[in-house]
């Protein structure tokens, strides 16, 4: 099926209506599979003790947060060079779940952070861009809340998206430009990941589980933006009727 | 500007300046908020000059960045209200070419004279004259990249009412990178060791992307909001 088939919006809703428990059902055994590795077949650091667990919730997060905003730039090309109409719904229903995955990322890091660096927050690099990055998701937020047509307001945000990618490759090189605290790439690096396998593996299923649950929860809020956006016309369309009504009645 | 093509690009830099030093209480307002942030700053972190001198160039650099961000809604609004923004869209000019020019004349009537008070209220902040002259020379380089990538925000937010606070939230996060290296390359000529020219080389960079990036985005922000 192309990808501008979807462009029917019920045809969207049909095909996510089936695919839907399918990603549910995987979502769901990856977060058994990965937590069981995470807590009971991962050894704790030998320096860090258990709050290396933490890493199994932090890094996903801030991979999640990254591929969130990754979705939105590829969107906002959608909505601006092929006019598709379902780019602007997927963008707008990808903001509030990215934002939630950086809020996350910054939380757990700093959690993390007051017993391994004795301070929940540094103005270093990588937590500074992450940072931007949050500010921005929530600025598109706000963009989309305040531009009441949906359309104009699809428009705007992409533009802006567009222009705040640039922060994507900043936060992903941040650690390499800069010699920071935040400790460099370990797992997406060209000779091959620098971590034991018995870590790896957990880290990686979670990361599919978290991907599986960003992939839910989007199509869960498209399917809620589209059938919002009904709800719409038909209140517009509603109230378009009824003072022609009034009138009639008045004139009675 | 002599013959029929560059005439209209000189007409409408003029109107623009004009427009922009004498619209909305003139182009001092700027630099008297300018000088309100600078003023206030000394209450906030205490009167200590040795303090002072080390958070100047940070402080100017900040209230430049509040001031142009202020004065950022009159860069389309008022083209909007009354009409004349409707014109520029239908008058067949490059869209991206008259942006520029609008940012221009806007940088020349504000930010312009924001660089020529930095020096005066760098004397507030108990500034050496080599922090001095680094401080300015960062703003004259770097406050028309503020300007620029201002103007996208100006534009998205051109339909709207009131849409000064949310302006203000849009463009900052892409403004960070300018102050950052901006203050660190007015720091890098006080502190001796850090090398003045790098961060120096990364602000010009910046604020020469802005100008290609800044009007293209602007320019497609206001194509949408007028359809």
């Amino acid at each position: 099926m192309a990808l501008i088939d979807l462009a029917n919006p019920t045809r969207f809703l049909t095909l996510a209506g089936r695919l839907l428990p399918w990603l549910v059902a995987a979502t769901l055994a990856c977060f058994a599979v990965g937590l069981y590795m995470a807590f009971f077949v991962a050894p704790d650091d030998y320096q860090q003790g258990a709050t290396v667990k933490i890493m199994f919730i932090h890094v996903p997060a801030a991979w999640l947060a990254m591929f969130a905003y990754s979705t939105m730039t590829l969107s906002a090309l959608g909505t601006l060079v092929w006019k598709h109409p379902l780019a602007d719904v997927s963008a707008k229903a990808a903001a509030p779940i990215g934002a939630a995955f950086t809020f996350i990322s910054l939380l757990t890091g700093s959690l993390w952070g007051k017993p391994m660096w004795g301070t929940y927050w540094v103005w270093d690099a990588r937590l500074t861009s992450v940072l931007v990055l949050f500010i921005m998701y929530l600025g598109l937020i706000a963009l989309w809340r305040t531009i009441e047509d949906p359309i104009r307001a699809g428009k705007a945000a992409a533009i802006l998206t567009l222009v705040g990618a640039v922060n994507l490759p900043i936060i992903k090189f941040s650690v390499d430009w800069w010699n920071t605290l935040h400790q460099p790439a370990s797992v997406i690096r060209l000779d091959g990941p620098t971590i034991h396998p018995t870590i790896l593996w957990p880290l990686l299923v979670m990361a599919l589980a978290f991907t599986l649950f960003f992939l839910v929860v989007h199509v869960m809020a498209m399917r809620n933006e589209i059938l919002r956006r009904r709800v719409r016309t038909l209140q517009m369309r509603a109230a378009q009727i009824q003072p022609a009504a009034a009138a009639a009645q008045a004139a009675e | 500007m002599s013959g029929p093509k560059q005439g209209w690009i000189a007409a409408l830099f003029v109107k623009e300046f004009r427009l922009s030093v004498r619209v909305g209480g003139g182009a001092l307002i700027g630099v008297l908020f300018f000088l309100a942030v600078v003023t206030v700053i000394p209450f906030g972190v205490g009167p200590d000059l040795n303090l002072l001198a080390r958070i100047g160039p940070a402080v100017l650099w900040i209230g430049a960045l509040l001031a142009t961000l202020l004065g950022l809604d009159r860069l389309f609004q008022a083209d909007r209200d009354d009409g004349s923004l409707d014109l520029i869209l239908m008058s067949g000019r490059p869209l991206e070419l008259v942006v520029l020019l609008k940012c221009l004349s806007h940088w020349a009537g504000t930010g312009l004279p924001l660089v020529i008070a930095a020096p005066v209220l760098a004397i507030f902040l108990n500034l050496e004259p080599v922090a001095m002259g680094a401080v300015t020379l960062t703003l004259l380089v770097g406050t028309p990249a503020l300007t620029l990538v201002g103007a996208i925000g100006a534009a998205l937010t051109v339909s709207l009412r009131r849409g000064g606070l949310l302006l203000a939230v849009l463009v900052v996060p892409i403004a960070i990178p300018v102050l950052i290296f901006g203050v660190s390359a007015a720091d890098a000529a006080v502190t001796d060791p850090t090398p003045f020219l790098t961060p120096f080389l990364f602000l010009c960079a910046l604020t020469l992307i802005s100008a290609v990036v800044g009007p293209v985005a602007a320019a497609a922000a206001l194509r949408h909001a007028s359809d």
